[in-house]
């Protein structure tokens, strides 16, 4: 497994490439790649704020389960805090597994529960001041369906 | 103990971490002692839903025990990936 939390953005080419070469025996690699995005109009940067020690464990536990439950090879996952400015890549997952229903499945599981249960906090500052970006109800719902 | 605090609840109470001495059994009684100081803890801690709490890093709820505990940490809900 690697997990990582840095300021310092990452080539996702490079990143994807290392994890491939990586893996053996493995029929399947997905990537999920999370960007900044300027939903409303005239985001400057997003800043993001998470709880060192307490995020690498979290993050650690996440992909762990996802390995066990979907029998995978490898797991990466690779989160940036700090400023980023829209278009900038924020974080990404990539999972290895024999076929590729686990792989698909076990990178949604990832996202589902990093989203809701991974200490970052994202804030947005705009022409219009700086606001904390608030959870939502959807992304908790969402871990429902890994619960059955 | 250090009580932390993330985000939002940080910008109201006015600092990241500090050390505090308590006598409190629970999440929510650490909570009540905090709440009687001053009204920037008031103020951060008005609404228990709108807070997630971890004990010794661990996401926990407002009736976890904490004797013993190093550190809670106070944040709103989590917006990562």
């Amino acid at each position: 497994m690697d997990i990582r939390v840095q300021a310092e953005p990452f080539d996702l080419g490079r990143e994807a490439s290392a994890f491939a070469a990586r893996q053996k025996g493995m029929g399947a690699i997905v990537t999920f790649t999370g960007i900044v995005r300027d939903v409303a109009g005239g985001l400057d940067r997003m800043e993001i704020e998470h709880y060192p020690g307490m995020t690498e464990r979290a993050l650690r536990e996440i992909a762990q389960e996802a390995r066990t439950r979907w029998g995978l090879g490898d797991v990466l996952v690779l989160h940036r805090h700090g400023a980023m400015a829209p278009d900038e890549m924020i974080m990404m997952v990539a999972t290895a597994a024999p076929h590729r229903k686990a792989a698909f499945e076990a990178a949604e599981f990832l996202m589902d529960y990093l989203k809701s249960r991974a200490p970052f906090w994202k804030k947005e500052h705009g022409r219009d001041g700086a606001d904390w970006v608030a959870a939502k109800d959807e992304d908790e719902a969402a871990l429902d369906r890994w619960t059955k | 103990m250090d009580v932390l605090y993330f985000a939002w609840v940080r910008e109201r109470v006015g600092l990241p971490r500090e050390r505090v001495e308590t006598g409190a059994a629970t999440v929510r009684e650490l909570v009540a002692e905090l709440r009687a100081r001053e009204a920037r803890y008031d103020a951060a801690f008005a609404d228990e839903r709108a807070l997630r709490v971890a004990v010794d890093q661990e996401l926990a709820d407002f009736d976890a025990e904490i004797a013993g505990a190093r550190e809670v940490a106070f944040f709103p809900p989590m917006t990562g990936g």
